[in-house]
């Protein structure tokens, strides 16, 4: 076949990303840039502005994702990148504000922050991508690491109570909470869609794959390996009770769409509760004025 | 350009440190004020939180330091103005996202109410022992511009300073108070509006997909652009390249690290401000900040009585330092004499910049008070010999 002959080797969602940084960092078989693609999607479905999303991420391999995804992006300190989006989006509230990050770096160095934005119901969406391990730094324990499954700094294997992150959100309270594997990028696309449609704290878990750490160092076999265990394992319970939701050692993965409700955000309260007590005095902010 | 009267309140008004902190904020056009509750500082996040709804703006508290600072950058990207107060403890937390905000040349401006350390030390006690740490608390080499009020005046008028240093170099700016400023109440005149010059970052206007966040311009400092304005731009906290990539290397390193040190480095004779009296003749040349500063006087005044001649310098400007002027007074004096209320940070910089030809002698104060002006009087006597 001549070359010109050949079909163009165009990547499908090439407008969205920075491909002057392509190729990427991510090992073969990892499970990132297949959420990527589900953003991506999302993004071009839900025929939001462009110009008005930023994308925001934390440190470890998700945290790359903001340097590949052409929007106004940001990857910022360990942890840190849910209050600097809490920053971002009070400042300049007509944006999407989305956290595009880790496990390691939502649930455990960031905690803290994950919780309290979800406390405030802060309008920004979390995607958090739970790959049960510290991969980028090479593969250490987690606080999302199965019990007995086995870590760089858990060489014995882990003997330390895991997260369950939808449970963790729904009682911070997230107004959206899911689970889905990498394997289910329609879902997962549709999940984004959702989030972006709707104003408040969203929560987004995507289970997947580390080849090259976590699949490795627990001899689960390769990339199509452990989208098999997800396909076996997963079993998907919309509306599940979240405190049900705890993932075991290769055991079943209840995904779904778990919590969808509408409650007022951090600056509906805001605007509501001092336009009450200060009336006239007050302006409602981020609210235009015509 | 001037400032939005919304903010100014203009007039005579009896206030403490730590509230014309927030008022200079506000004056300053600062619309974004995320803070945790720290003595001696809360006082300003809590006026702050009075008067900004009628502003408009917004005030948050937040989880912990880590995320104040953190909000801080957020926002400031998102074009707002952009302050948070604190105190040791807080400022140590602080540490991490300071390192982020120079290295993504963020402006955004950060009072630090100082009280004794280390750890949580003194709360409700005065310091000046975060002198150092503001030049030099997070990881890598950075520059950052930090000053330093003597009273309550000062601390609307330097936040107001700090805020226009900041949004010009693109770098945080520091207020390096303390407890006894920040609780001292005087007289405070808030000008009116007209009267306040503000000065704003650089906006870029160009083509949208030429913008580069990091290439400096020939002042060396880079135009800034607000999230949500359509330029799709990336930055990171990684070593990068003008456009905002990261580049993981010595020599974009290099290129990096120099540029961040040397925007400041550079414009320093710009930036630097201090108070010199009667240092022509003077044999012995006192060197003070800050509350210090107020209690230096009697001891000033007691050595002239005793016919030494001292001349001084009161530092506005802490960092960068004004390292030629300290040269030149060595040159031609006895000695330096610098009280601080810690056990040594500001007098290895005079040390420094003496370069050997006067010594500098330190009145050091643990914290907790401010020195006795006999002690301060004493050094001079001393240095006099």
């Amino acid at each position: 076949m001549k070359k010109e002959d050949r079909l163009e080797e165009r990547n499908p969602i090439e407008d969205l990303l920075r491909m002057d940084r392509i190729p990427h960092i991510w090992c073969p078989g990892c499970g990132i840039g297949t959420v990527v693609t589900s953003f991506a999607e999302a993004l071009r479905k839900s025929e939001l502005d462009l110009d008005k999303i930023a994308i925001l991420s934390g440190i470890g391999c998700t945290g790359r994702v903001a340097g590949y995804v052409k929007l106004d992006s940001m990857h910022t300190t360990h942890g840190r990148a849910v209050p600097v989006a809490t920053g971002l989006k009070l400042a300049n509230p007509e944006l999407k504000v989305v956290v595009f990050s880790g496990d390691g770096d939502i649930a455990g160095i960031g905690g803290n922050h994950f919780i309290h934005a979800a406390r405030r119901n802060m309008d920004i969406m979390i995607i958090c991508v739970n790959n049960f391990n510290y991969a980028m730094t090479g593969g250490q324990v987690a606080a999302t690491t199965p019990i007995g499954a086995n870590a760089s700094t858990a060489p014995y294997g882990s003997f330390e109570y895991p997260f369950n992150l939808p449970y963790l959100a729904e009682a911070s309270g997230a107004t959206y909470v899911a689970r889905w594997t990498a394997l289910h990028l329609r879902r997962v696309t549709k999940s984004i869609q959702e989030a972006f449609a709707k104003r408040g704290f969203s929560f987004i878990e995507v289970i997947t794959p580390c080849v090259t750490l976590y699949a490795r160092r627990n001899r689960l076999g390769d990339g199509l390996n452990l989208l098999k265990y997800y396909y076996e394992k997963s079993e998907i319970q919309h509306g599940a009770d979240t405190r049900t939701l705890d993932i075991s050692y290769q055991g079943k993965l209840i995904v779904g769409k778990f919590v969808d409700i509408e409650k007022p955000t951090f600056l509906d309260c805001m605007n509501e509760h001092l336009s009450k007590v200060l009336e006239d005095k007050y302006q409602p902010y981020g609210v235009s004025h015509d | 350009m001037k400032a939005d009267p919304k903010g100014v309140l203009t007039g005579a008004h009896y206030l403490d440190g730590d509230f014309a902190l927030a008022e200079g904020a506000l004056a300053a056009g600062c619309r974004f004020f995320a803070g945790y509750p720290i003595t001696p500082s809360t006082e300003t996040a809590e006026r702050f939180s009075e008067r900004i709804p009628m502003v408009g703006g917004i005030f948050i508290q937040m989880e912990d330091e880590l995320a104040s600072i953190a909000a801080l950058i957020g926002a400031s990207w998102g074009g707002k103005k952009t302050m948070t107060v604190t105190s040791g403890p807080g400022f140590s937390l602080m540490m991490e996202n300071i390192g982020l905000a120079c290295m993504l040349e963020t402006p955004l401006v950060i009072a630090n109410v100082q009280r004794g350390g280390p750890s949580t030390g003194l709360p409700t006690l005065t310091g000046q022992q975060d002198m150092m740490q503001v030049k030099w608390g997070s990881h890598g080499d950075y520059a950052i511009i930090a000053l330093s009020p003597d009273s309550p005046q000062e601390c609307f008028d330097l936040t107001i300073e700090a805020f226009n240093l900041s949004e010009i170099y693109r770098v945080p700016a520091f207020v390096m108070t303390d407890e006894c400023v920040g609780h001292m109440h005087e007289k405070v005149i808030i000008p009116a509006a007209e009267e306040i010059e503000l000065v704003e970052r650089k906006w870029y206007t160009g083509p949208k997909d030429k913008y580069l966040p990091f290439k400096p311009d020939k002042d060396m400092i880079p135009f800034m652009v607000k999230v949500g304005d359509g330029y799709h731009f990336h930055i990171t906290g990684l070593t990068h390249d003008e456009k905002g990539y990261p580049v993981i290397n010595a020599e974009c390193q290099d290129v990096c690290v120099r540029h961040l040190v040397d925007k400041i480095k550079m414009n320093a004779d710009k930036i630097i401000k201090f108070e010199e009296e009667e240092t022509d003749n003077a044999e012995i040349v006192v060197i003070s900040y800050g509350i210090t500063s107020r209690v230096t006087t009697k001891a000033i005044r007691q050595a002239r009585k005793a016919g030494i001649k001292v001349g001084t310098i009161r530092l506005i400007t802490v960092w960068p330092f004004p390292e030629k002027r300290i040269n030149e007074l060595a040159k031609k004096i006895k000695a330096f004499v610098v009280p601080e209320i810690n056990y040594g940070q500001m007098v290895y910089e005079v040390e420094r910049c003496a370069k050997g030809q006067a010594p500098a002698i330190h009145v050091p104060h643990c914290g907790g008070w401010v020195h006795d002006p006999d002690d301060i009087f004493n050094a001079i006597k001393e240095a006099a010999k």
